[in-house]
């Protein structure tokens, strides 16, 4: 069966003044693929997640979300990013709301979900992550890996047809990194695509199923992981691959 | 001779005359405050709009209620505004006094509103939200939590400032202090006298701010 295309960039151009940050990307995200984007940092693969949920204006190229292509003018981008879930690096839960409160907040207030209905599906998706016992306890009581699962599930509950990872376990304790990794490849093998950016290679190799790597704004290397792990071409990526510890 | 006795004399056979002028001072102030912080939040937005003219039109009024007098302000709203249509004197005082208090709270709504991470308005839009659901929803709920101790700080500012009013004749606390004192020639007695009630007001206005504070805070605990 041919897989449809959800997210298709080509010839995506990003400065910050002087500072090229994307240097003409083409890349495409097939529906229900875990692609993830490595690289040393200041390569761009941030920047260029955070275009894809347009919290990153392009400056040049084209962005296609499943095969139409979106820009500020034409479209409304908060439908989009209805679409287009995002889980942080910080996490950015709202401190003044409870974890259900949270995750009810959207759905509530941009979909108009009766209030009932939010509840009980955002219950249902704090039982998906493993913390329905801390529905009603405020964010500054979780430990950094119960935020950022309690982050996915408040992504989830909009229903998106596209999740977003931005360095989704580098704030956290080593310790704590196994849980969120466990509830994203839980996921993917639900069949949800997602975008990572990661430094956790193991994710990369066992959950992608393709992998892009980007140095200096640039796409240098992409490929499924079996072969990018075991047969990298380029010589950027040979040397990355054996700083990187797995 | 002043003496304990005859200031607690004094204190209490003038209790009905100073509890009538407390609560147009409460009025003033509860008034001007309340106006005060749709006017100081109105004002905060505009500043941190990205609309060059509006903040423009924020600094300057910012400017202007920082750059003169209180006394001033309340004399120009008074005589100023009278001579257009006829203001009553309660409101005249409390707009002048909001228009006032309304700079300074606009200031540390400002304050506490760019002081929220940027990620949390980010992750309002990365849901779905629009600018300003987000800012009502995300944003203004922490800044003004944030902004409690200097907002408690400012109303009892406010609430001391009223007694300027007293200038344009609004007979609160300080007016009768000072018109009793100079009739009965015993200034030194009303002025201690009025001095306890403000103490009294301002202990009032601690302890509802404190306990605001308390509630709001419970996210942190």
């Amino acid at each position: 069966m041919e897989q449809k295309e959800m997210i298709r960039i080509r010839n995506l151009n990003k400065s910050y003044g002087n500072l090229h940050v994307l240097k003409d990307i083409d890349m495409k995200v097939l529906d229900s693929d875990v692609v993830c984007l490595i690289g040393p940092s200041g390569s761009g693969k941030s920047t260029l997640l955070r275009c894809l949920n347009y919290l990153e204006k392009k400056d040049s190229g084209q962005i296609l979300i499943e095969g139409t292509e979106v820009t500020p003018g034409t479209h409304d981008i908060n439908k989009i990013r209805e679409k287009v879930g995002m889980v942080f690096q910080h996490f950015y839960l709202f401190p003044h709301m409870t974890v259900l409160e949270n995750v009810i907040e959207a759905p509530t207030h941009v979909k108009k979900v009766p209030k009932a209905q939010a509840i009980e599906e955002a219950k249902a998706l704090l039982a998906k992550v493993g913390l329905s016992d801390k529905a009603d306890v405020y964010p500054s009581k979780l430990s950094g890996g119960q935020k950022q699962r309690v982050a996915i599930a408040r992504a989830l509950a909009m229903k998106p047809d596209i999740l977003l990872f931005d360095e989704p376990t580098s704030a956290l304790d080593p310790e704590l990194v196994g849980e969120v990794l466990a509830t994203m490849k839980e996921l993917a093998l639900e069949g949800m695509t997602m975008v990572v950016v990661t430094h956790e290679m193991s994710f990369a190799r066992e959950v992608g199923d393709w992998i892009v790597f980007m140095h200096d704004g640039r796409v240098v290397e992409s490929g499924p992981p079996k072969e990018f792990f075991t047969n990298p071409k380029e010589e950027r990526t040979k040397e990355f691959l054996q700083t990187t510890i797995f | 001779m002043p003496s304990f006795s005859h200031f607690f004399d004094i204190l209490f056979s003038s209790s009905d005359v100073f509890i009538r002028a407390m609560l147009l001072t409460l009025e003033l102030t509860v008034v001007s405050i309340l106006v005060g912080i749709v006017i100081g939040l109105l004002f905060a937005l505009l500043k941190i709009s990205n609309i060059k003219i509006l903040a423009w039109i924020s600094d300057t009024y910012v400017f202007l209620v920082r750059g003169t007098p209180l006394i001033v302000q309340i004399f120009i709203l008074y005589f100023g505004i009278s001579n257009l249509f006829l203001l009553p004197d309660f409101w005249a005082a409390s707009l002048a006094l909001a228009f006032h208090n309304g700079a300074y709270i606009s200031e540390i709504l400002r304050g506490t509103i760019q002081s929220i991470d940027k990620g949390q308005m980010e992750a309002g839009r990365s849901l779905g939200m629009s600018n300003s659901l987000a800012l009502k929803r995300i944003i203004l709920p922490q800044a003004f939590r944030r902004a409690l101790p200097p907002l408690g700080n400012q109303f009892i500012i406010g609430l001391k400032d009223s007694s300027l009013a007293a200038f344009i004749s609004m007979n609160e606390l300080f007016n009768v202090a000072t018109t009793l004192g100079s009739n009965n020639f015993d200034e030194m007695t009303y002025l201690l006298i009025v001095a306890v009630y403000y103490l009294i007001l301002v202990a009032f206005l601690t302890i509802i701010v404190n306990l605001f504070e308390k509630k709001l805070s419970i996210s942190d605990r």
